[in-house]
């Protein structure tokens, strides 16, 4: 297996309603990520692109073959992964596979979605096709519930008072909100208080609104290249050193480790592995908060803290620059934008640019930090991780 | 190889209320719902059985904000039972209102019966869903 590096990389403004086409956003993050890798069209030989719910936001299915040869890319072959949140992410890891096995030397990661264009009623349905259809949806199940089940599931597990819980909840919103106010990119770039989450719209119990990510149009690009490639051509790569995939069935099926994901802990245990370092060699992380709890729940599963204990660390600002562990100081899914095909490449994106260094400018460079971890969680149950080292 | 306890078969006693699983003859296990094998050891030899459909309340969420179409259903309580032989299946309560719904109602034993979720341009058809009410 040959290393791989991450090269050039390009990301839209995340935002509500964004006023171009998928296949646009696509080809603008792609050219920059292409251009600032000192490559041009004719170099990339592949393109892995996310996307998730082109097909009902736009009716455009395909949307990777039609943007490879709208950039310029012409004839080149071009996939679309999806793994519901996960997309982009899952098809950073492929194409990781296919430049380290030496197939390819040049490709192209893209990921892209319009999720706010479809309204959030019918996001909302779009969303929960991602729990299972058939036996669980009938009864109602969406994201935020099932989130807020496994809230609630998190209180009663770890012998917590819910009001205790829903405070250190509100911790972590408070901080992406935070960190997001600094990165122009982010679609909700304000602080919030404690206060604010406690008062905002109950979505599903014990979920408030500012507990939950929004939904997002945005789009994302990395090049990836051989070692070769990038010492030729590239001054500050970064390389994927570890990388991790596993999956798991419907909510209810998952009963024995809940409100632990097993498929997380399998994943990010093989991306360690590869890597050859534990949680604590990691110096910045960014992780699947698409809910308040779930930041809890993964930061446990990613070894940074105790289970049970992650929302005290939030509190005690252990996961702020200058913690133990810094997490999303992108802003996250929740304040950043979780434009879901695009999400796990904005993940990797922020990771490159604290191992780069490049996040002085705006006072949220964590000093020193030389191992990103990526980890996004898709539907019920794709999780999957990316190691980072410079 | 067959599938043993198709979704249409599983659906059809679910209408009638009865709950329908699989029971692994390797390792003991009952999946439900069912799945083409075993959920805990992936053995194949299943024979279908009847669960009890009672069970305890181990996690629930009242939701106001509907998927599209199913807005008419707010408020509405979803729960996780750990049902008597083990499995934890999804379904809605349905004999509480929901501003008295609280934390309080984990643990409580509950028993299963049957509503029909219609079904909307994406779902293939209708399909039946547990609902539960309180033992006692």
């Amino acid at each position: 297996m040959r290393k791989v590096a991450v090269l050039g990389m390009g990301h839209s403004q995340f935002c509500f309603n964004a006023p171009k086409t998928q296949v646009e956003l696509l080809s603008e993050v792609s050219l920059d990520a292409i251009t600032s890798s000192n490559l041009t069209v004719k170099d990339v030989q592949a393109a892995f692109i996310g996307n998730a719910l082109g097909t009902i936001a736009e009716g455009q299915a395909t949307v990777q073959q039609f943007a490879v040869n709208d950039m310029g890319c012409h004839n080149i072959p071009a996939l679309r992964f999806e793994g519901a949140c996960a997309s982009g992410t899952i098809a950073v890891r492929d194409a990781y596979m296919w430049v380290a096995s030496g197939f390819y030397d040049v490709v192209l990661v893209a990921g892209v979605e319009k999720a706010t264009a479809l309204g959030t009623p019918l996001a909302t349905r779009c969303f929960s096709m991602a729990g299972d259809a058939k036996y669980e949806f009938p009864a109602g199940y969406t994201f935020p519930s099932a989130f807020a089940l496994l809230a609630h599931l998190y209180a009663s597990h770890y012998n917590m008072p819910l009001a205790k819980l829903k405070e250190q909840m509100a911790a972590v919103s408070v901080q992406s909100h935070h960190y997001a106010s600094k990165n122009p990119l982010a679609q909700l770039p304000f602080e919030i208080t404690a206060e604010d989450v406690l008062k905002s719209f109950m979505v599903s119990t014990p979920i408030q609104l500012h507990d939950c990510c929004p939904f997002t149009d945005g789009a994302a690009a990395v090049i990836l290249a051989s070692e070769e490639v990038a010492k030729k051509i590239y001054e500050k790569p970064c390389y994927i050193t570890g990388v991790g995939l596993a999956t798991s069935g419907q909510l209810s099926t998952q009963y024995k480790y809940l409100p632990r994901l097993r498929a997380r802990e399998i994943s990010v245990d093989q991306a360690y592995k590869m890597a050859g370092i534990t949680p604590q060699d990691v110096d910045v992380c960014e992780l699947h908060d698409c809910f308040s709890i779930a930041s809890l729940i993964a930061a446990e599963s990613l070894g940074f803290f105790d289970f049970g204990t992650a929302g005290e660390a939030w509190q005690k600002g252990e996961t702020k620059i200058g913690g133990k562990i810094p997490i999303n100081i992108s802003g996250g899914l929740k304040a950043k934008g979780h434009p879901i095909g695009a999400t796990g490449i904005s993940q990797l994106y922020h990771i490159c640019k604290q191992l780069r260094g490049e996040m002085v400018d705006l006072g949220v460079q964590v000093e020193g930090a030389k191992t990103g971890l990526v980890d996004t969680l898709g539907g019920d149950g794709c999780l999957c991780h990316l190691v980072v080292q410079r | 190889m067959e599938y043993k306890l198709p979704f249409k078969e599983y659906n059809k006693a679910l209408r009638k209320s009865r709950l329908l699983g699989l029971k692994c003859n390797t390792c003991g296990t009952i999946t439900c719902p069912p799945k083409m094998s075993c959920q805990e050891c992936s053995g194949l030899d299943l024979e279908i059985t009847e669960l009890s459909g009672q069970g305890s309340i181990v996690t629930f969420t009242t939701s106001f904000g509907a998927p599209q179409g199913r807005e008419n259903e707010l408020p509405y309580t979803v729960l996780l039972v750990k049902l008597d032989e083990g499995p934890w299946i999804m379904g809605n309560l349905i004999d509480m209102e929901t501003n008295k719904i609280n934390f309080d109602i984990i643990g409580r034993r509950v028993k299963m019966s049957s509503r029909v979720y219609p079904g909307d341009i994406y779902s293939g058809g209708s399909a039946s869903r547990p609902v539960f009410s309180f033992i006692d």
